[in-house]
Formats: C-alpha cells, sequence, structure tokens
C-alpha cells in the first residue's frame, strides 16, 4: 500500500472528531467488521499481562459501547478532546501499515478546570478496507496514565 | 477531635458527614483501622514467585514494602527510611535482596532490618555517627503476614489472631470458594483515583439496594438484580460482608416496576461481551465480598478481581484493581475473563456508574451539614435474604465506631 500521508491524517483527525463532536455512533465505522480495540495500561503492556481497560474484539462490540456510553452508564457530562501526534506509518508486509502515534486527551467537567484524562500512544494496524477507505483493522491505546482520573468513559 | 457524642446519636443508621471529610477522623483512621488491629490485603503470592521478589503497595496511606526473602518466606516492612524519612523503594515491583535508601544509602535486609549506615564511624576520625547510636535502634516497622490460598495479608499489629479467625466462618468459606488452593494467574492491573472518602467505596460494595437501581447493565442482562434469590451475610464484628445473588433473566416482573433503568429491548450486537459460564460449585453467580479494611473480593460470572482501597486524603482514595485467573483456565476461559472485565475497571460498564456516584456523593458531603441515611431494610445488623436492605452498612458503622471510639 502506497503511504498517502494525507489520507492517513484524514483518519486520525475523523477519530479525534468523532470521538470529541460525535456523532459517537459514527465512530465504529473506522473500524474494519472484524476489528481489535484494546485500552491498556503501559504497566501492563510492558508486562506482557493481557489486561485492558476497554476491550472490543470486533465493530459490533465498539457499537456495544457507544451504546452504553449513550444509554446506559451513569456519568457527569463531559467534554473531551483528542490531540493526536507524530504519526508515523510504517508498511507491513500484508499490504497494511504499522501506524504509531502519540495522543493526549483532555476533560472538562462542567464545574472544574480542564485535565488531562488520558496520554499515551496508539499502536495501530490500518489496511484499505474493500470500498478504498482507510480503516483501523487494530488499535492498541496504550496509556501511561495508569492512574486514571476517576473514570474512563468515552473510549480513548 | 470529634468526640463518640458529636455523632448526635447512639444509632448506626445515620452517619454525619464529617466522617467522609474532617482530617482528623482520617488521622485517627490511619492509625486506629489501617495501622491498628487489621489484616490488610497487600498483594497475591503469585505477584512475588522468586526469592528476592518485591512489590511496594500501601496499607492505609502508608507504602509498604512486601517481598520474599532468601529463605522463601514472605516479609513486609515499612517502606520509609529511618533516617530522613525517604521512599526506599521507588519502583512498583522488582527483584532485590537488599533494599537501599537512594538519598545516604542506609541499607535495609528484607525484613526491614537496619544493615548498613556510611561513614558511621567517621571518615579520617571525622564525623561519623555519636558513641551511642545503636542501629538496631532504627530497624524498620516490619509487618506481621498471613497467608491464605494464594492472598496475602500484612498488619502493623504483631498480635493478630488467625486470618480464618478474624474473618468468620461464613467468610472465610466464602473467600475459600475463590481462593481454593489453585495456583492464580494475573491478567493485569487497573488504577483509578477516585475523588471521594474510602468508605464510600466500602459502602457501595455493601449496598445491594443501589445495584437493581443505579447498574442498567446489571439489571437490564440480569446480572444483579432485586428480584433474584440473594443474600446479605456478615461475620459477627461487621467489619466484613458478602453479598451473593443469583442470575436470571432479561425480563419484566412485578418486581422490576420500581427498576426504571431495566432495559427489556436492550440487546448486544456482539453477544460474546456476556457468555458466562458455571466455574464453581454453588448456584451463586455473583459474590462480592469486602473485607475489613481495605479489600474488596469479585466475583461477577468469569470476571475475578481483587479491588484494594488506598485511602490518600479524606475526599480520595485509589482502588486498585488486580484481575486474574487460575493456572489451569484454559485460553477460552481467559479471553471470557478478559472480555467480562469490560464490565468493572477504571472504565467498566458498570463500576463507572460507581466512580462516578461516588463523586457526586462527596461533592455532595462536601458541603457539610448533612448526614448520610442508612435505614433500608430497617435497623438491625444480621443477615439478610433479600437486596432491599442497607444492613451491612449498619453492620460496618456498628464495628467501625468501636474500632474508631466515636
Amino acid at each position: 500500500m502506497n503511504v498517502d500521508r494525507w489520507r492517513l491524517e484524514d483518519l486520525y483527525a475523523d477519530y479525534a472528531r468523532l470521538l470529541d463532536d460525535g456523532p459517537l455512533e459514527a465512530w465504529p465505522g473506522l473500524f474494519v467488521e472484524q476489528c481489535l480495540y484494546l485500552a491498556i495500561p503501559r504497566d501492563n503492556f510492558d508486562a506482557g499481562l493481557p489486561l485492558a481497560t476497554l476491550r472490543c474484539e470486533s465493530r459490533g462490540m465498539l457499537a456495544d459501547r457507544v451504546k452504553a456510553v449513550q444509554e446506559t452508564i451513569m456519568f457527569e457530562p463531559r467534554y473531551l478532546r483528542h490531540h493526536i501526534t507524530q504519526i508515523r506509518p510504517t508498511e507491513r508486509d500484508d499490504g497494511g501499515l504499522d501506524v504509531t502515534a502519540h495522543y493526549t486527551v483532555v476533560e472538562v467537567l462542567h464545574d472544574e478546570l480542564p485535565r488531562i484524562l488520558s496520554v499515551g500512544r496508539y499502536l495501530d494496524v490500518v489496511v484499505e478496507d474493500d470500498d478504498g477507505a482507510l480503516r483501523f483493522a487494530e488499535k492498541r491505546v496504550v496509556y501511561d496514565s495508569v492512574l486514571v482520573p476517576n473514570t474512563i468513559v468515552y473510549p480513548l | 477531635m470529634r468526640q463518640c457524642e458529636d455523632w448526635g446519636t447512639d444509632s448506626i443508621t445515620e452517619a454525619p458527614f464529617w466522617v467522609y471529610t474532617d482530617p482528623d477522623v482520617f488521622d485517627r483512621e490511619m492509625a486506629r483501622i489501617f495501622c491498628g488491629r487489621s489484616w490488610s490485603y497487600v498483594g497475591l503470592e503469585a505477584e512475588l514467585p522468586d526469592r528476592g521478589d518485591y512489590l511496594v503497595t500501601r496499607i492505609g496511606n502508608r507504602s509498604v514494602i512486601v517481598t520474599r526473602d532468601q529463605d522463601g518466606e514472605i516479609r513486609g516492612f515499612l517502606n520509609r527510611c529511618a533516617h530522613r524519612g525517604v521512599k526506599l523503594c521507588r519502583h512498583a515491583r522488582g527483584n532485590s535482596r537488599m533494599f537501599v535508601c537512594p538519598y545516604h544509602q542506609w541499607s535495609y535486609d528484607a525484613r526491614g532490618r537496619l544493615k548498613g549506615v556510611p561513614f558511621i564511624k567517621g571518615v579520617k576520625q571525622l564525623g561519623g555517627m555519636p558513641e551511642d547510636f545503636r542501629r538496631e535502634d532504627y530497624d524498620l516497622p516490619e509487618l506481621a503476614i498471613a497467608r491464605r490460598g494464594g492472598v496475602i495479608f500484612a498488619s502493623f499489629a504483631p498480635d493478630m489472631p488467625a486470618l480464618e479467625d478474624y474473618l468468620g466462618d461464613t467468610n472465610t468459606a466464602y473467600f475459600d470458594r475463590v481462593f481454593d488452593g489453585r495456583g492464580l494467574r494475573v491478567l493485569g492491573y487497573s488504577r483509578q483515583l477516585i475523588p471521594g472518602n474510602w468508605k464510600l467505596m466500602f459502602e457501595n460494595i455493601k449496598d445491594p439496594y443501589h445495584a437493581s437501581l443505579l447498574h442498567v447493565f446489571l439489571v437490564t442482562f440480569g446480572l444483579f438484580r432485586a428480584d433474584q434469590k440473594s443474600q446479605v451475610r456478615m461475620d459477627e464484628s461487621g467489619g466484613h460482608a458478602l453479598l451473593i445473588s443469583q442470575r436470571g433473566e432479561q425480563k419484566a416482573s412485578e418486581d422490576t416496576k420500581d427498576m426504571r433503568n431495566l432495559r427489556v429491548d436492550f440487546t448486544l450486537e456482539d453477544a460474546r461481551l456476556l457468555d458466562p459460564v458455571k466455574e464453581f460449585p454453588d448456584d451463586a453467580t455473583v459474590v462480592m465480598q469486602t473485607v475489613w479494611p481495605n479489600l474488596i473480593v469479585q466475583q461477577q460470572s468469569n470476571t475475578l478481581a481483587l479491588r484494594q482501597i488506598q485511602p490518600r486524603h479524606p475526599g480520595a482514595f485509589e482502588l486498585h484493581w488486580t484481575f486474574f485467573g487460575f493456572d489451569d483456565d484454559d485460553e477460552a476461559m481467559t479471553t471470557r475473563r478478559l472480555r467480562q472485565a469490560n464490565l468493572m475497571s477504571a472504565a467498566g460498564l458498570v463500576s463507572a456508574d460507581d466512580s462516578e456516584v461516588i463523586k457526586l456523593a462527596q461533592d455532595g458531603i462536601a458541603e457539610g451539614d448533612g448526614r448520610s441515611l442508612m435505614l433500608m431494610g430497617g435497623r438491625g445488623t444480621g443477615d439478610e435474604t433479600h437486596m432491599v436492605t442497607e444492613v451491612a452498612l449498619r453492620a460496618f458503622y456498628k464495628h467501625y465506631r468501636a474500632v474508631m471510639e466515636l
């Protein structure tokens, strides 16, 4: 796959936009049907421990998470803002891309000053899907901020 | 200093808001509860497989080192140099025979005994410690250790009763139900800093009344609901408790009309998220155990975790989750546990409700002039066979007030 850096930038911009500004239910559409999404505390990742605090093994599970955020989880209203930088693709033998990126998610609660909810890196596999669109086949969110300020509600 | 009469009543059906906010109460909790006569959970033997392995954790707000010494024994001591109070160990885990303070390199063995003080005799007859300095006066406080089923408990009190006597028969039996002697496999950790008083976390897990109302996920999928066969059981002291229940179906009944959060139409697109299998001999599908003063043992379907409460100050505590399975789990079971962990963690579909509501509770309590009410199910502290009760909170405060003399 020829790496078109602008298309890749657009994928990450869409990722941040859909999580932060919505519509959230469109966010799973950035992943292929049989995808893997994991949010892993960095100490688990470094120690080779498999536990992820969010684990979705299909686009359906991503949609279930979205539906839970929208309809079942009780939480204080909040704004999130993803900042994704240092996006670096490397070509894979199977035609896809390994992509690493750094991220910061700033969280704003109604009565509080902005704070960093999560900081870390993305370890992704991006592929060209059947319809020609770039999508995530795998996304591992490895977060350095292992002591979470209260709760992770929205995906990172 | 707060006195018993300040509580305003001899009752355990109410707690004044200052027990969640007063710094003096917090200091007394650290001294009497966490550093007093209690067994605190500190880790798993599976985390210390080799001689010299150590981990750093907290009992209350005190940092402690737990290690397997060169004879294979589990030891523990205060992680704080006797010289200037510096944290000896700055890694969460590792392997070491000695523990050396980074500041002036005082060194301690696996029992916290002071073994080395650089320049103790001075240099070229200059300096050094006074003649009357005795190294053995500066050993660090050693912890008493108890082990059961691969789980390690520690105490600052040297003369604690045996763990099974501390837990009582019923709580020991349910503890052994999970920790039945099989080797434990740590799957990973999750940590969160919850902006609320530590007791709110304990109260939350002792409170089955909220579970049928707050937790849409539990209610909707029948994982824990007021119309299911349930028990609340305590030990004699009231400090420990068990919430035991059996999974039901996703359907409405006469008893669900007060559960405005029951969503009979809610379905999962990928049902693999909830695919529980029976793995314990009895019929209970969820057992939530609270062990005074710092441990929650979680068995919800196939997700098993130890949640350790580490108070930081009156308005915040760390919740440290250790997820585990067993050495004899097959790959399908490990995957099932990892999937069901979606319900429970710093990002849990169920537990998120709790960390969020604890924050909202502390926000209200911090306004200062009120009382927390625990009257559901009457005024008693005995075992119950239903969920519509705050009995385990009352039992907790019975024990709390006795220990705190408050």
